[in-house]
């Protein structure tokens, strides 16, 4: 039998690259809804600095840190004394202004960034409408904004509901305090997303519309102020209508009374103006939105 | 198939600005020149085409596609790379290209694999980790060429593609683009306001200046007229142009400079020969490339 050559085993290509250059692309392109889906699922990544930088990653886990460790101090004075310090719908209360900063680092994160970088033209050369950019820019935030005051409620409900002494009917009732606390907290992160991210998209500096939320939450406070020290009942009642966090707290008391504010406690009053109130939060965002979406047609064209 | 065709195109910004103007052209597919000035309209045209901006009238199609009524349907074969910076300096190109195919409707797992190789192709391996933000000219611009290739797309628009890269850098990058069109099998059309660029790799070329189309012809038909010699003489100018004139050769007179049409060797020793002849200070002769340029510069002097 002829053994093969050596040089004919040598010549055998072994192990060559092959450039097989360009191939072109025949697996499957997603419509709208999962292109839509995949910038929401970006934009929510980061919101929370997924993604990004270490530096990206502090500030929002700071707020988040201490929102949880608030709800966990809660629960676990609760467990002690047996009684509810706060409800789930004041905790979202007292965590606004932490709920302000978060937005005055986000919505700029989302849209300022893009602004300043000119990646918009990249954006908008793709099939992807402009409206769903924005949309899906919006929705991200408002469920950030609704997981950094949930996921600490939740805390809350979990340590109340491992201590409750009443068996499931604790649990029970428990949950059907935690639900409308829930949905609270959805109405604070529809108002200040879509308030915070109109006010972000205007500017590509990241400072400035950082400010500029803040300013826009900060600034309508006073007004709030001298409405209600006015001498007429119906100004001080419609009072809260003039800034986003004392609008929320008055559709909030409406739509939940006790379960925001106890019977003769000082603070917010809305006297018979609740619809009012409920409405107005409905315009403000509807408002926000259009103008976010008309500030979307016009740039970077 | 025609690749892009338009049909009195205008373009007027409120009213006042012409943009575009009763712009008519119909091109191939291939590597398509598009040269113009700066201000002559080529973004414009290219945004139109994108479906991007709405014309003020006239019809336009890409790929057979009206990009004012089916915006998306051209998007999505269409990859575009626009003239500006446009990269967010702290995302690696890896991530970026990779959003973007995400953007384009790849799936997760199709765009990372295209986003690198389309990377490879623009000759981007392992910085492509790092961030942008730390990239040269040259590599930015290869990221934003990537980012308009990694859906695959049957034609792509390139806005200024050579901008700020010296010399080497816009060799290398007309030749990725040569490459582009015609191993990858994509359509390309390249603006650039350097005409001497373009001339090089396309196959078609569309001049436009202020708005209107100057010529659109494909660049075998442009540079097919044959060379010519530059006779230049110290003195005597006069009497060199009636010697040739009477050797049968067609002179042409452009400043201090005679033009003869080369035919063959020949005329150069007729040249030589007639100059010994009258023994004038012969100051050069050479032969001109015959780049398109001159086609529009002879043809603007006519029109004027």
């Amino acid at each position: 039998m002829p053994e093969p050559s050596t040089a004919a085993v040598r010549s055998a290509p072994t192990g060559v690259i092959h450039d097989i250059g360009y191939q072109r692309y025949q697996g499957p392109r997603l419509g709208r809804r999962h292109v839509f889906g995949a910038l929401y699922l970006h934009g929510l990544r980061t919101t929370f600095g997924f993604g990004r930088s270490v530096k990206a990653k502090i500030f929002p886990w700071l707020v988040v840190g201490i929102v949880t460790l608030v709800a966990v101090a809660l629960a676990a004075v609760r467990s002690q004394i047996g009684e509810p310090v706060a409800t789930y719908a004041q905790f979202a209360d007292n965590m606004s202004w932490l709920v302000i900063f978060f937005v005055a680092v986000a919505a700029p994160e989302l849209v300022s960034r893009d602004l300043h970088s000119g990646v918009l033209p990249l954006y908008f050369s793709r099939p992807l409408p402009r409206n769903d950019y924005a949309l899906a820019k919006l929705l991200a935030l408002v469920t950030a904004l609704w997981l950094l005051l949930g996921g600490p409620q939740l805390v809350m409900f979990l340590g109340a509901a491992f201590t409750t002494k009443d068996g499931m009917k604790g649990v029970w009732n428990e949950l059907l305090d935690l639900l409308p606390g829930l949905l609270y907290a959805g109405l604070w992160a529809v108002v200040f997303a879509s308030i915070g991210l109109l006010v972000a998209s205007l500017t590509g500096k990241r400072a400035f519309a950082a400010g500029g939320v803040v300013a826009v939450f900060l600034m309508t406070t006073p007004i709030v102020g001298v409405l209600s020290i006015l001498p007429s009942r119906t100004a001080n009642e419609l009072a809260g209508l003039a800034s986003p966090p004392t609008l929320v707290r008055g559709t909030g008391i409406w739509s939940l009374g006790d379960l925001l504010v106890e019977d003769g406690q000082a603070g917010l009053s809305i006297g018979g103006f609740g619809p009012v109130y409920a409405l107005a939060a409905v315009l403000l965002v509807a408002g926000a939105t259009a103008l976010l979406l008309a500030r979307y047609r016009k740039v970077a064209s | 198939m025609t690749l892009i065709a338009t049909q009195s195109l205008t373009k007027t910004y409120g009213g006042r600005v012409t943009a575009l103007a009763d712009l008519t052209v119909a091109v191939e597919p291939g590597i398509i020149g598009l040269v113009g000035a700066n201000g002559a309209g080529k973004s414009t045209l290219i945004k139109i085409l994108l479906g991007l901006i709405a014309p003020t009238s006239g019809q336009v199609s890409v790929l057979g596609i009206d990009p004012t009524a089916d915006p998306a349907a051209v998007r999505a074969r269409v990859g575009y790379m626009p003239e500006h910076d446009c990269l967010p300096p702290d995302l690696s190109a890896a991530e970026l290209v990779t959003h973007l195919g995400r953007m384009s409707g790849l799936p997760r797992t199709a765009a990372r694999e295209r986003a690198s190789e389309a990377l490879r192709h623009v000759g981007l391996y392992e910085e492509r980790y790092r961030p942008v933000g730390g990239y040269s000219t040259g590599m930015k611009q290869r990221v934003k060429l990537a980012q308009a290739l990694v859906h695959d797309p049957d034609l792509l628009l390139l806005d200024e593609p050579t901008n700020g890269l010296d010399p080497a850098g816009r060799d290398a990058m007309l030749a990725l683009v040569h490459r582009i069109g015609t191993e990858f099998g994509i359509s390309v059309l390249v603006c650039s306001h350097l005409l001497g660029e373009v001339e090089r790799i396309c196959d078609t070329l569309v001049a436009i200046d202020g708005g209107r189309l100057l010529r659109a012809d494909h660049i075998s038909a442009m540079t097919s007229a044959t060379d010519v010699l530059a006779v230049e003489v110290s003195e005597g100018t006069e009497e060199l142009a009636a010697r040739l004139a009477a050797l049968d050769l067609p002179v042409a007179r452009e400043g201090r400079l005679l033009l003869v049409p080369l035919a063959d060797d020949g005329t150069y020793d007729l040249i030589l020969g007639a100059v010994a002849e009258l023994d004038l200070p012969l100051h050069r002769l050479d032969q001109r490339r015959h780049r398109v340029a001159e086609l529009f510069a002879t043809r603007e002097l006519t029109h004027a």
